[in-house]
This record gives C-alpha cells, sequence and structure tokens, in this order.
C-alpha cells in the first residue's frame, strides 16, 4: 500500500514548482460517520479542486471537525469513500495519505527544536539530508520563521509556534493542507494577520489545496474560494465564496455568513421587472430583488445586508422601506442603527449619519439597491 | 510555621510563631532513624573492643563473600529494574494508547499489586514453577520424566523474575501519568507527517516519558537493591545479596561490625538511587 507522491523516493523528486503547478483534489463520496448511534456526519458529497481553499464553516458541533479528520485518517467512515486525488484513501492510514494538518493548539513536539519540529515529517518519509536542510530553510523562511530554528517551542509566542506548525506541515510538500480551527488560540490582532499571511501563502503555492475549518466567518470570507456550511451534520450550502454571500440560498447561510436582515416578504404579480428582478410586497411597499424561481404570492425572505442599507435615497437607491428607530449605537468607524421594519428588527451599519438624526421612536426611511438584494427561501427544517 | 497561623490564635501561639513545631518531628526522626544510624555508622568502624578500627572496613571490603553479595545485588537489581522497564513500558503503551473495553480496570488491577507483600508473589511462584509446582508436576506427568525439567526459580534468574513481577507497577503507574499527559494532537501530527507507529513511540511518546521512566527506574533499582523477602523465600543456592548477607552476618554468626559494615555500603548505595529518584520525580512533577 503505497501512495505515488508520498513515498520517501517521490518526495525527493516533488519540488516545488511541481506542486505549484498540479495540487491534488478532495473528493468526498457519500462519507457518513457515526459513534455508535450517534450520527454526526450525514452522507457527505463534495468536491475540494485542485488548489482551492475551500471552508467549512458552521456552528460548533455540526460535524467540521469530524469530516476533516476522515480526510485525515483519524475518523473511520461507516459509508462512502474519500479520494485524494486519483487514491482512494478510505483504507489508508493517515501516515500514508500525503497531507500536512495543523491543528487549533498547534501540537508542536515540546523536546525538539523547530528546525527539527520541521524536519520530522521528511525524516520519517526518509528523505536525505541535504534535501530536509533545504525544505527547512525554505519552509521556515515562507512563514517568516528563519531567525528561530534553534529556538524551542516553548520558547515562542502562540503566534509563532502556529507559524512553525504551518512550516512542519508544508516541508512535506502536502497534496493537501488541512487546518482546524488554525486561528482560533491567537488574539485578534494576531489573527487577523495570520489570515493575510495564509492568504500570501497561498498566493505563493497556488497549487496547494487547503481545506480550512472554522466557525469564524471572517477567516473564511477573506480565505476561501469555496465555502461550505455545514448545520447538524449535513452541508447546508455549498458554493463560490462572494456567490453564496450575495446571493445565500438558505436563511441559515444568508445568517451564518455576515449579517443578514431578513425582511418576510410576499412575491408580488407581474413576475420578473427589469434587469431580471423580482417584485415583492413588504405591506404596501413593493421592492425589487434578486430572485430566484419564485412564483407570484410565495411567502420568502428578502435578504439585505446591514451595510446596503443608506439613509437617504438616489436614483440608485430605488427600494424604500420606513422603520422606527430603536436604537443607535454608535461604534467609532461604524455606527448601528436597529429598526422595527413591520415587526422584524433591521440593522444598519452607517459610515455616515445625516447632520441630526430623528428622535428614537420616530419613523425613518431606509433605502437600497436592488441589486444588493435577494430573495432567501425560508429553511425547511427536517 | 506557616501552618500555625491555620490554628485558632492562642496567646502561646502569638508569641512564639510555631518555631516550636520542629521539636517533636525532629525528635522522633532523630530517636527512631538518625541514632540507630549513626550506631550503624559507629559500629562499622569499631572493633570489639571498642576501638576505631578502619582496617576491618578494608578487609570486607576486599573479601570474596562481600564482592560476591555486592555482585549478585547489582546483577540482580539492574535486570530485574531493566526486565520492570520493558513490561512497565509495554503493558503502558498499550493500557494508554491501544484503546480497548476494560483498560482501566486493568490499569488499576495492576495497580492493587503495590499493595501486596512481595513475598507471597514468590510462594505463588513456587506452587507454579517450583519442583513439585504445577507446571513441573505436569510436565513430568506428560513426559514421564524422572527429574522436574524446569529449574530456572532456584536461581538468580527465578529471584529477577519475581522481582519484576513485583515491581513492573512502579514503572507503570508513573509511565501512565506520563503518557495521559501526552498531547494526542502530537501523536496525530506525527502520523500525519509520515511517521509510522515505531517511530512516533521513539520520538514523540518516549521523550515525554523520560522523566517517568527515570522515576520508576530509580525506584525499581532501590527497592530490588534492598529487597530481602523474595531473595530469601526463594532461597536459592549460592544467591546471596547484600541484604541477605547482612541478615546471616548479625543474627547467624554474630559478627556485628561486618554487618555493620556492610549495612552502611548497603545504605550509601539506596541513599545514591533514592537521590536519582528525587531527581527525576521532581523533574516530573510528583
Ligand atoms: N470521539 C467522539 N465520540 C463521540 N462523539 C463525538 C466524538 N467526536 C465528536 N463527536 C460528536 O460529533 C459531533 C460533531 O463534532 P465535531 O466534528 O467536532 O464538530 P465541529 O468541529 O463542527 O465543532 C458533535 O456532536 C460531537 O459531540
Ligand atoms: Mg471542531
Amino acid at each position: 500500500m503505497s501512495v505515488p507522491a508520498f513515498t520517501g523516493s517521490n518526495v525527493m523528486d516533488v519540488d516545488a514548482a511541481k506542486i505549484r503547478g498540479a495540487g491534488s483534489n478532495v473528493h468526498f463520496d457519500k462519507v457518513s460517520v457515526a459513534y455508535g448511534a450517534h450520527v454526526v456526519l450525514h452522507p457527505l458529497t463534495l468536491d475540494i479542486a485542485p488548489g482551492e481553499i475551500l471552508a467549512m464553516i458552521g456552528p460548533s458541533g455540526s460535524g467540521k471537525t469530524t469530516a476533516l479528520r476522515a480526510v485525515a485518517g483519524f475518523v473511520r467512515p461507516a459509508s462512502g469513500r474519500i479520494r485524494i486525488g486519483a487514491t482512494d484513501v478510505t483504507d489508508l492510514p493517515p501516515y500514508e495519505r500525503g497531507l500536512g494538518m495543523v491543528v487549533q493548539n498547534y501540537a508542536l513536539f515540546p523536546h525538539m527544536r523547530v528546525e527539527d519540529n520541521v524536519a520530522f515529517g521528511l525524516r520519517a518519509q526518509g528523505a536525505d539530508k541535504a534535501l530536509i536542510g533545504e525544505r527547512v530553510k525554505d519552509s521556515l523562511a515562507t512563514v517568516g520563521m528563519s531567525g528561530f530554528s534553534k529556538r524551542y517551542p516553548r520558547e515562542l509566542s502562540g503566534g509563532q509556534q502556529q507559524r512553525v506548525a504551518i512550516a512542519r506541515a508544508l516541508a512535506v510538500r502536502p497534496r493537501v493542507l488541512l487546518l482546524d480551527e488554525p486561528l482560533s488560540a491567537l488574539d485578534a490582532q494576531i489573527r487577523r494577520n495570520m489570515v493575510e499571511e495564509i492568504a500570501k501563502l497561498h498566493r505563493d503555492l497556488p497549487g496547494l489545496t487547503i481545506l480550512y475549518v472554522t466557525h469564524d466567518q471572517t477567516e473564511a470570507l477573506t480565505l476561501a474560494d469555496k465555502i461550505a456550511i455545514m448545520r447538524d451534520g449535513r452541508v447546508s450550502s455549498h458554493g463560490p465564496t462572494t456567490e453564496l454571500y450575495r446571493r445565500p440560498p438558505n436563511r441559515f447561510t444568508a445568517e451564518f455568513l455576515g449579517r443578514a436582515n431578513l425582511l418576510p416578504v410576499t412575491v408580488a404579480e407581474g413576475a420578473a421587472g427589469p434587469k431580471g428582478l423580482a417584485k415583492a410586497k413588504l405591506g404596501d411597499a413593493v421592492l425589487a430583488g434578486a430572485g430566484r424561481s419564485e412564483k407570484p404570492g410565495d411567502r420568502t425572505l428578502l435578504c439585505i445586508r446591514p451595510q446596503h442599507l443608506s439613509l437617504t435615497g438616489d436614483e440608485e437607491h430605488t427600494n424604500r422601506i420606513v422603520g422606527t428607530l430603536k436604537e443607535v449605537h454608535w461604534q467609532g468607524e461604524l455606527t448601528h442603527l436597529v429598526l422595527d421594519v413591520d415587526g422584524t428588527p433591521v440593522r444598519v451599519s452607517a459610515t455616515r449619519l445625516p447632520v441630526s438624526l430623528p428622535e428614537r421612536g420616530s419613523a425613518m426611511p431606509l433605502f437600497f439597491t436592488p441589486g444588493d438584494t435577494s430573495l432567501v427561501p425560508e429553511d425547511v427544517r427536517g | 510555621m506557616a501552618d500555625a497561623a491555620v490554628l485558632p490564635a492562642t496567646p502561646a501561639a502569638r508569641r512564639a510563631p510555631g518555631r516550636f513545631w520542629i521539636v517533636p518531628p525532629a525528635a522522633l526522626l532523630a530517636l527512631l532513624f538518625f541514632y540507630p544510624l549513626a550506631l550503624i555508622v559507629q559500629q562499622a568502624f569499631l572493633d570489639d573492643s571498642g576501638m576505631a578500627n578502619v582496617a576491618e572496613f578494608v578487609r570486607v571490603l576486599h573479601a570474596r563473600f562481600f564482592l560476591n553479595a555486592l555482585i549478585n545485588t547489582i546483577t540482580i537489581s539492574v535486570a530485574a529494574t531493566a526486565g520492570c522497564l520493558i513490561v512497565g513500558l509495554v503493558l503502558g503503551l498499550i493500557l494508554a494508547f491501544v484503546p480497548f473495553p476494560g483498560s482501566g480496570v486493568i490499569a488499576r488491577l495492576i495497580d492493587t499489586f503495590i499493595a501486596l507483600p512481595t513475598f507471597l508473589v514468590t510462594l505463588a511462584f513456587t506452587f507454579i514453577y517450583g519442583s513439585a509446582g504445577m507446571l513441573n508436576a505436569g510436565l513430568m506427568e506428560v513426559f514421564s520424566l524422572q527429574a522436574p525439567p524446569v529449574d530456572f526459580l532456584y536461581s538468580t534468574w527465578g529471584v529477577v523474575l519475581a522481582e519484576v513481577t513485583v515491581y513492573s507497577p512502579f514503572v507503570l503507574r508513573p509511565l501512565l501519568a506520563a503518557f495521559s499527559l501526552v498531547d494526542r494532537g502530537q501523536i496525530e501530527a506525527a502520523s500525519v507527517l509520515g511517521a509510522r507507529p515505531f517511530r512516533i513511540v521513539r520520538q514523540v511518546i518516549l521523550p515525554a516519558a523520560v522523566p517517568a521512566l527515570i522515576a520508576g527506574g530509580s525506584l525499581c533499582l532501590l527497592l530490588t537493591v534492598n529487597e530481602f523477602g523474595i531473595v530469601l523465600f526463594i532461597g536459592a543456592k549460592g544467591v546471596i545479596t547484600l541484604p541477605l548477607l547482612i541478615y546471616s552476618k548479625a543474627i547467624q554468626e554474630s559478627a556485628y561490625q561486618v554487618a555493620c559494615i556492610i549495612a552502611v555500603i548497603n545504605i550509601a548505595l539506596s541513599l545514591g538511587l533514592f537521590g536519582l529518584y528525587r531527581f527525576a520525580a521532581g523533574r516530573l512533577g510528583v
């Protein structure tokens, strides 16, 4: 049992250029996982294209880690197959899968210096000395840790340890990099920097396929080419990041990925308006929004992001709703307003406020562009 | 001492802040421990007429019976400790890292071994491996033999086997504690990086268990150097260790100075090993 791109001899011919050119795809083919009678992953079918960053995002306990660990080989699927590139890895032990993995608590080897941590995988795979030296240098340079090769993990900060963990995973030139909440243990400032650095890392290694598990929507939105939203052991939605954000296919996706105002509306007669926009009625107001295949009379939700609501109208912002001002929270860069529109709380994130804001409790119009909205079906919960 | 502060503040306690409390334990230690120890050391350097005499000490150090006992003691305790380390390590790895139902029960069962008197195992060994034991009786019956074929029990190796059986839990215990602290994430990371189980044991698990191995191993050395019951009980011909030699010199030959000289050496050996154990245990944090 051997994986072609992972045996000792092959490690040495797979150079960086080759990796850049061709990564491997990861394919979940109806993979399910159960602990006893408790099904934590319902048959999951999902493909991660070569060189793609797929962010798997969802609330705690939704099965993200389980899916990732099934790829790594630590969780045995109850059914289904997992393929990496052309290899069916379902029955392979973790050490024959040719992967890299980085987890939340770094899991560095505490009794080894940074350089030995990074060299560990290559030594395990029997690479020769010269190659190991070169790769260790390269990998540490990639994560900006060249000056720390002689340190022990305990002599590094959390962010530095995580860089070393990434270098350790990259040194073996993995076919796929698995990241499970890699930044969750870091504080906010460092986390933001690390997100940008991982993005840069992927620009440098565009062939590297990455499965990025997180519960943080900002990380997912910043990094991912595609996002899979998990809910109760199922993929609730899956698609290109911007697409999923702009046109969420269901309420759960709309609310999990960024903030969303979801107004209950009824699809109006007259079907598609100009530019293929659907018309929907909210009380007396008739609004236009990007529809799917709604029929007149359907009850659905109109999704509008807080930053797309404007306090002033113009020829672009043709949709108009009126709400009652409830709360105003000033946060420096942004001011958050909460209004009540027909019983639905509506949030507005405004960068600029008019000179005078109406009193709390008084009526206030809000304007938005039809192109910024979409109609989202209410979730049908099973 | 600080503990006095917990007591209700009696006037006495306020006047002398607890310094008095060192006296009872110190007195007790002196009476029960240091005084007899000092007597033994004194006896070792005084001849029967009460004169200081180092020549006897030197003579014993060079005597055949002493050197034999010393070599026996060291051989047995090193071999038994090596056995304990191997048995403890293998059992520990299985109990800690191979998930099987009931591993906790087994670990606790092995633990209770520590509570049993050491010669009990020797007694059981006699029933099983002794010349009239189950194994020999069975073999003689099956193969119609005249003499018992298995007679390792009444040799150095019988002693070693008994000691390994009795003292392995002393290695297993700190090992399991150390293993439970090994981050499973490290093992998984190593595995994903391409390391097979044997390499993971060597490079990830064992380095974390070194202090436990040293602590358990030095405790085993200490206990086996001083083991008396097992050696006496097995009564193998020619297998005389230091504690047994002290016993026979003092009780059977009434050669008290010789007994004390050997005892001093035995004590020095024990204290050295104990120091090693404390050092290792300190690093382990137990
Ligand atoms: N080893 C296990 N034994 C039993 N249940 C588990 C085990 N690991 C995870 N689970 C359960 O599986 C579900 C999904 O867990 P997980 O994949 O870790 O979720 P996530 O990573 O999305 O937070 C949870 O309900 C969790 O309790
Ligand atoms: Mg998780």
